[in-house]
């Protein structure tokens, strides 16, 4: 409980020519934040998670390697395959089974962490930039502009996402930038939602006011006087959208809609699975654990990290 | 109420004619090659010709666009390329299916979100509060799709193995033919569908329930001695169901399209499902229609809702 009482610890680093007064005061809340999240068990044990998953996803060829197997090829023999062509179970060859082709079920997960995590990632950083953009200059603004670009995120919020991915997969066929630009598309309007509520508040502070007497421009304003306090709240959206994102693209991918077969993704191993359940549970069960273990793990992170960064933020949104 | 009706209805149709004309530029304008991609995967010259000639794509986008909009308005969609059959009829056939599917999942996830989140918000932090939200984060983690799957594993699977077939793993039987097959066949593309977006309104209902309890007036009513049933269900319910009316307009989309999910998991020959296969064939026009169809049924839903909404919110006004 020392923490409530804070007093320089000898723990702190000194800031530079800042004198103990400044390591008193001087704590951004990211720093408040961070310490919270240090103290926070979940958290950290899902920020270790992640961690790992990345580490899978970026170094998936070297790991695939370790156990000797690649996430594309055939085993046509005893362990691949049985006679009558059904998958084989866990065994010692193929850690988690093989497949209805005889590929290793363990290093198509592998490789499905990252098309999941590339389209999830990307998609949301997409999503934020737009959504940053639009909320600001709609917030910042107001009138005339914000009605314009408010009504735009009503009527992008309104179309369904599975239908209308429908038809423009009709058109451009399926493929990685498609879902990844389908998603992006569908993921920008709340964050633009929020960024504008929080922009509408901020311009009529004090200190926005000062910069604006001292003649900075709206340009200016909106990159150093706002844009700093919109951090915070984008963490925490950003950290909530990325497992909705991973949700969409591997429904996507269960559909067809979404990266082309063979490329390993979870939703199109689950689709596979779909038919052949009742003879191969590893096939249906190991593809869905991980992808449980992912979304939960930036669920439960982007929960702990609104508490400690936006603990006033609307909760209503973030369900959706 | 008729001109709030008035006003509502027009907004509706505005933001159908938007609808369709995204749908135009999508399909017509950012198409680079439109009788090619009408034409289907195993398209003929000869047959392109034809299409160019149906379609009328030599004159300008805005009398393609006019004549698109009348056909349109008419429930016009032209005939499918893969089997020459009007796209409507396709659409009639498959709607019993989808409106089943969909109207049982809206229904069980109302009944399932809802009690789930008010459990939760009048006993915060005890032990329902905490499986209400572990039962709100496996929601927001899965896709619907893997909740069927293990519902087909579980309960198809495992059960008929074992000498219990309850369950069925597809199939549709019409309701007028045998109401009780019907609801049997349907139980797991229910649940399927509605699991994951009662999720969401369990945690929905558990905040809004919350904020509403700490008002002044449930303090009110509980200072005058009402009973806690009457204070919860009476008082807190009314306004802390209005946010949950607002997302059930926007989830009618969600609805239609996780019927597409649903319908193929479950093998069910409904709308969704009739869509998904005109994508993987090229069958645009059936896409197309599907889209229109599938658009106005959000917008008319969402009118209805917004009727719903100001019956039960007395501050918004009705004039």
């Amino acid at each position: 409980m020392t923490d409530v009482l804070v007093k320089p610890t000898p723990q702190e680093p000194a800031a530079g020519p800042a004198t103990s007064v400044a390591a008193v005061e001087g704590r951004t809340p990211l720093q408040l934040a961070w310490r919270r999240i240090r103290r926070d068990k979940v958290a950290l044990a899902c920020l270790i998670v992640l961690v790992l998953l990345t580490i899978m996803a970026v170094f998936a060829p070297q790991i695939v390697k370790l156990f000797d197997q690649t996430p594309t090829a055939q085993d046509r023999g005893p362990e691949g395959l049985s006679l009558d062509g059904i998958p084989i179970g866990p065994s010692g060859v193929h850690l988690l089974g093989t497949d209805e082709l005889g590929r290793d079920v363990l290093a198509r997960i592998i490789y499905g962490a990252r098309i999941s995590l590339l389209v999830g990632v990307v998609a949301t950083g997409l999503s934020v930039l737009i959504g940053l953009l639009i909320g600001l200059l709609a917030g910042y603004y107001g009138g005339k502009v914000d009605t314009l670009l408010s009504r735009t995120m009503d009527v992008v919020l309104s179309f369904p996402f599975i239908l209308s991915a429908l038809s423009i997969v009709a058109i451009y066929g399926p493929s990685l930038y498609v879902s990844i630009f389908i998603i992006a598309f569908f993921g920008w309007s709340n964050i633009g939602r929020i960024v504008r509520g929080q922009v509408l508040s901020l311009r009529e502070r004090e200190f926005v006011e000062a910069a604006r007497s001292l003649g900075a421009s709206d340009a200016r304003i909106m990159r150093v006087d706002i844009l700093p306090n919109l951090v915070g709240p984008l963490i925490v959206y950003s950290t909530l959208l990325i497992p909705a994102n991973i949700v969409a693209e591997a429904t996507l991918s269960f559909l067809g809609l979404g990266v082309t077969p063979p490329t390993a993704t979870w939703g199109g191993m689950l689709a596979e699975a779909s038919t052949r359940y009742t003879v191969a549970w590893w096939y249906l069960t190991f593809p869905a654990i991980a992808l449980l273990i992912t979304t939960l793990a930036f669920n439960l992170l982007g929960d702990s990290l609104r508490d400690a960064l936006d603990p006033r933020a609307d909760r209503v949104l973030a369900a959706k | 109420m008729p001109r709030f009706l008035i006003r509502r209805v027009s907004f509706g149709a505005l933001v159908m004619l938007i609808v369709s004309l995204v749908v135009f530029i999508l399909f017509f304008v950012a198409n680079k090659d439109v009788a090619a991609s009408f034409c289907g995967k195993t398209c003929t010259p000869a047959r392109e010709a034809v299409v160019e000639r149906r379609l009328g794509l030599d004159r300008s986008y805005l009398a393609q666009y006019l004549s698109f909009l009348w056909d349109v308005v008419r429930l016009n969609f032209g005939q499918s390329f893969i089997d020459q059959r009007e796209v409507t009829d396709k659409l009639k056939e498959g709607l019993p299916a989808t409106a089943s599917l969909a109207g049982g999942a809206a229904v069980l996830w109302l009944l399932m979100g809802i009690p789930i989140g008010i459990t939760a918000a009048t006993k915060p932090r005890s032990i329902r509060d905490r499986l209400s939200t572990i039962f709100a984060l496996t929601g927001l983690s899965l896709p619907s799709f893997v909740v069927g799957l293990v519902l087909l594993n579980l309960l198809y699977f495992q059960l008929t193995t074992r000498g219990y077939p309850w369950f069925p793993p597809s199939g549709y039987i019409p309701l007028t033919e045998d109401p009780f097959e019907w609801a049997r066949h349907l139980v797991l593309p229910w649940f399927t569908l509605a699991f994951i977006t009662a999720a969401s309104y369990a945690r929905l209902t558990r905040g809004s329930m919350l904020e509403v309890l700490g008002e002044d007036y449930i303090r009110t009513a509980r200072a005058k001695g009402l009973s806690e049933r009457k204070v919860v269900y009476k008082h807190g319910l009314r306004s802390a169901l209005t946010p949950i009316v607002t997302l059930l307009g926007i989830d009618v989309g969600v609805l239609l399209g996780g019927t597409v999910v649903t319908e193929k998991l479950f093998g069910l020959q409904g709308i969704g499902q009739r869509a998904l296969s005109a994508v993987l064939t090229s069958d645009l026009p059936v896409v197309l229609g599907t889209v229109l169809v599938a658009a106005f049924f959000i917008v008319i839903a969402n009118i209805v809702v917004d009727i719903a909404y100001a019956l039960l919110d007395s501050r918004v006004r009705l004039s």
